[in-house]
């Protein structure tokens, strides 16, 4: 793709532009290492999310051991405990979920789901990749530094997080904020890619509302995350000012150790705003993609058209636009004027509306449905399970009574966790097992996969399930010990130990699907072009997995949108998006609405 | 926080209204025309490096209404003291305001395709925002000579903040104006450098707004408490 058009009468059409000028790899390296090709970039960002993403769950299982065995392990000491919170935390959030949604699928999917040949910008493309694991790298040696990685909790609020006391607060804190910023930087320009090439990009035919909702989503979850990450990148700055030039952005007047601090008047709420500013849409670029991905993922293994297509459409519209201005509903503790609390409760139960909406639409969809009980089909019907659970208790949480004394417990542990941490990952392994048939050719390994699901799912019900007890009885989150504490009865020690053996459980099955991905690399059953009989384009390349240029020698041409399954008086149960009226069995090229 | 929520409100209510125009009376799941450009339902005919700057200015847009919202936030603080605004701060977005207007000289030189406009016009563009960025490095000279240090009032430290990240946009912008520079010094026909103008024209613009609004904050915010300004800080002493 040329930067440049050579005369402003001879730019020609992005989608008339048959053959695009595509860079061409010579050696290995310029293929698998230095590639701008947008599927490579994508497995590059999926495989580092998903490395990063196994350091944030062994964090958690050794936070496990010391919540349900208190006393027993010697290398688990406050400090530790609490770097691996924050860490645990962080990677989960930003570094693991962001990058994989956005970069690993977003990447990978929308040029092949689109039509197009590549991203608009290659190389800006590649470069967005090299920051981001750059990012992580700097991430990762924030464990190594003299005092550790911080451990101020993955919110980072001032003061405590850049005071002496706090784990990390010279070197880890540092590190984190900088690998923040550079993470930011690397998704802006990935961001540009994917949103600029959803506008411009799509192949002949591809009208907006042809496009699979796993496009709408990402695309919707992208323009969000650009918009949002500038307030995560000011308070880093900021808080980075305060701590390294001692300015008082932040920081109050503090006597600390019985010294006057040099700071004075600085605003903590001015960060908590800030960082909530990009927190509270950030739970929605991780929940936009998957709703995407989850719709289609019901569509293809129900073999149905996803039910309100458009009213899909609206929703992820309505909700990226909400997800704006409810953003305090993360401070009610704060001590804000109580009639902002009125309006974000109110702003948070209004979004509730196209979010259920929504749920609606996948279990209408799934209504009579001919379901196929494959793996990614488990996932997705696990997921709608999880996120209903974890949306109902956000409902508690969003009035502001309850969520007062509920705010500090165990309970939002366990509603975010339901909410944004299992239902999304759900997502991404029904997602891998989706699509990794076109990514490597190959099927994944079936048995292990509903193995995989089940002990999954189960498991982490049985995690977070029994959580939401230990926040009514007030068990607090984020503390080291909770022992002798009266109000905390025996047996909520003993459901402590049992969520640890669940935890450790189901993270060590992780093993199974690790083994799984590179088993059925070498010895999956090859998969064929198409093994799920979808619509998309993705499932229409010429080759699978797809060479560079996607789609060989003409760009495919849609007259369809992409969820023509089982259409009435249809041989086949399925009709791929490029394929022309008429051409089917039984299909007159006519349809009554 | 009004200001940013204001501003991203405009940017998402433009966004999803404009989505939400181009979904509103499409029924995908009959429709079955072969396969009609996409441009004729409505994406935008433009470049898509247009398309990708449009969208930074978006991304650029929230940074800087981030700042401002934390400027006000951070104001209502009782340590606060307002910098008065340096005289040089006017010369200075004089010297931007010139920088644009050489910018849209080059790009009407672009247009008619006169290559020696355009050269003029870069370099006077370049000159103009190098001036720019020396002038604003001179303030900080002068205001930390005078004890207006970063640290020494929250208003200080906003002022070194926001002038320094919009001075690192302009760098940005440089890189671009030095790439076409020097593509035009090695002879480019106007064609093959039209492009990079308009866009630059676009950004220099841009920038020159957000200055506008950054000197607007610092000069509508009144002082208070402390009313010294460099010339008179033998009387009133330095700041803190």
């Amino acid at each position: 793709m040329s930067y440049v058009a050579h005369d402003e009468s001879a730019f020609v059409r992005p989608a008339e532009t048959e053959e695009m000028e595509l860079y061409h790899p010579k050696t290995f390296i310029g293929k698998y290492i230095w590639s701008q090709d947008a599927k490579v970039i994508g497995i590059q960002y999926s495989i580092t999310a998903i490395a990063v993403g196994l350091v944030a769950l062994v964090l958690s299982g050794i936070m496990r051991l010391q919540l349900g065995f208190p006393n027993t392990f010697s290398f688990i000491d406050p400090s530790n405990y609490l770097q691996f919170v924050t860490m645990h935390g962080m990677i989960m959030v930003v570094y693991l979920l962001t990058a994989l949604f956005l970069g690993g699928f977003g990447n990978y999917l929308i040029p092949l789901m689109i039509g197009a040949r590549d991203m608009v910008f290659p190389y800006v493309n590649m470069i967005s990749y090299w920051i981001y694991l750059f990012a992580v790298l700097l991430l990762m040696a924030s464990f190594f530094v003299p005092g550790g990685s911080t451990g101020a909790g993955w919110t980072l609020y001032p003061p405590q997080a850049i005071l002496e006391g706090t784990p990390g607060a010279h070197w880890g804190i540092i590190l984190m904020l900088v690998s923040l910023a550079f993470f930011i930087i690397g998704f802006t320009m990935g961001g540009l890619n994917y949103v600029v090439t959803v506008l411009q990009a799509r192949t002949r035919g591809m009208t907006l509302m042809r496009m699979p909702l796993t496009i709408w989503g990402i695309f919707m979850a992208t323009i969000l995350a650009l918009l949002a990450f500038p307030a995560l990148f000011v308070s880093a700055i900021m808080m980075m000012l305060d701590l390294t030039l001692g300015t008082s952005f932040f920081m109050p007047a503090l006597v600390l150790k019985g010294q006057q601090m040099d700071h004075s008047g600085g605003s903590p709420v001015l960060f908590q705003h800030l960082f909530w500013f990009f927190g509270h849409p950030e739970v929605y670029i991780v929940a936009l993609p998957a709703f995407g991905i989850v719709s289609d993922l019901i569509a293809v293994h129900a073999r149905k058209n996803i039910f309100g297509y458009r009213m899909m459409v609206w929703a992820i519209l309505a909700i990226g636009g909400l997800s704006f201005i409810v953003w305090a509903h993360h401070m009610y503790v704060s001590g804000m004027n109580p009639y902002f609390g009125f309006f974000f409760a109110t702003t948070t139960l209004i979004i509730a509306v196209p979010t259920a909406l929504k749920v609606y639409n996948w279990v209408l969809t799934l209504w009579r449905g001919n379901i196929h009980f494959t793996v990614p089909m488990l996932f997705a019907i696990g997921f709608i399970f999880t996120f209903i659970n974890g949306g109902l208790t956000g409902l508690f949480l969003g009035n502001v009574p309850v969520d007062l004394p509920l705010s500090d417990t165990m309970f939002v542990v366990a509603h975010f966790h339901m909410v944004m941490a299992v239902s999304p990952i759900l997502v991404i392994f029904g997602a891998i097992y989706h699509w990794y048939p076109k990514v490597t050719g190959r099927m994944l390994n079936d048995s292990m996969g509903k193995f995989h699901f089940w002990v999954t799912f189960v498991g982490t019900y049985a995690i977070y399930f029994p959580m939401h007890y230990l926040g009514f009885l007030g068990v607090p989150r984020r503390y080291y010990a909770v022992e002798n504490l009266d109000f905390i009865p025996q047996s909520a020690h003993s459901l402590n130990a049992t969520i640890t053996v669940a935890a450790l459980i189901v993270g060590a099955i992780q093993v199974v699907f690790l083994y799984n991905l590179v088993w059925s690399y070498f010895r999956g059953k090859p998969a064929g072009d198409n093994p799920w009989q979808a619509t998309t384009l993705e499932w229409q390349t010429a080759h699978t997995p797809p060479k560079h240029g996607n789609f060989g020698q003409t760009l495919p041409v849609v007259y369809r949108w992409a969820y023509d399954y089982s259409v009435p008086g249809v041989d086949a149960d399925f009709i791929p998006q490029n394929q022309p009226p008429g051409t089917s069995a039984g299909d007159t090229g006519e349809k009554s609405s | 926080m009004t200001t940013v929520l204001l501003v991203l409100v405009a940017i998402m209510g433009t966004v999803v209204w404009w989505l939400f125009r181009q979904t509103i009376n499409v029924r995908p799941w009959v429709e079955r025309r072969p396969g009609e450009n996409v441009l004729g339902d409505g994406a935008l005919s433009l470049p898509p490096v247009k398309v990708g700057l449009g969208v930074f200015l978006a991304v650029a847009t929230s940074l800087f209404a981030l700042l401002i919202s934390a400027y006000y936030m951070r104001m209502a603080g009782a340590d606060w003291t307002t910098l008065a605004v340096p005289k040089a701060l006017w010369l200075n977005t004089g010297v931007l305001v010139l920088s644009s207007v050489a910018m849209q000289w080059t790009r009407g030189a672009a247009k008619r395709g006169a290559i020696a406009g355009v050269r003029i016009g870069l370099i006077a563009t370049g000159v103009f925002t190098f001036g720019f960025l020396a002038g604003q490095l001179w303030v900080w000279q002068q205001l930390s000579a005078s004890g207006y240090f970063v640290t020494a009032n929250p208003a200080n430290s906003f002022f070194y903040l926001l002038t320094a990240l919009h001075g690192m946009h302009l760098l940005g912008g440089l890189w671009v104006w030095a790439k076409t520079t020097t593509r035009v010094a090695r002879g480019a026909e106007v064609g093959a450098v039209r492009l990079s103008v308009e866009l630059c024209t676009v950004y220099w613009h841009y920038l020159l707004l957000v200055w506008l609004a950054l000197f607007a904050l610092l000069l509508s915010t009144p002082p208070r408490q402390n009313s010294c300004t460099p010339d008179t800080i033998a009387i009133c002493g330095p700041a803190r």
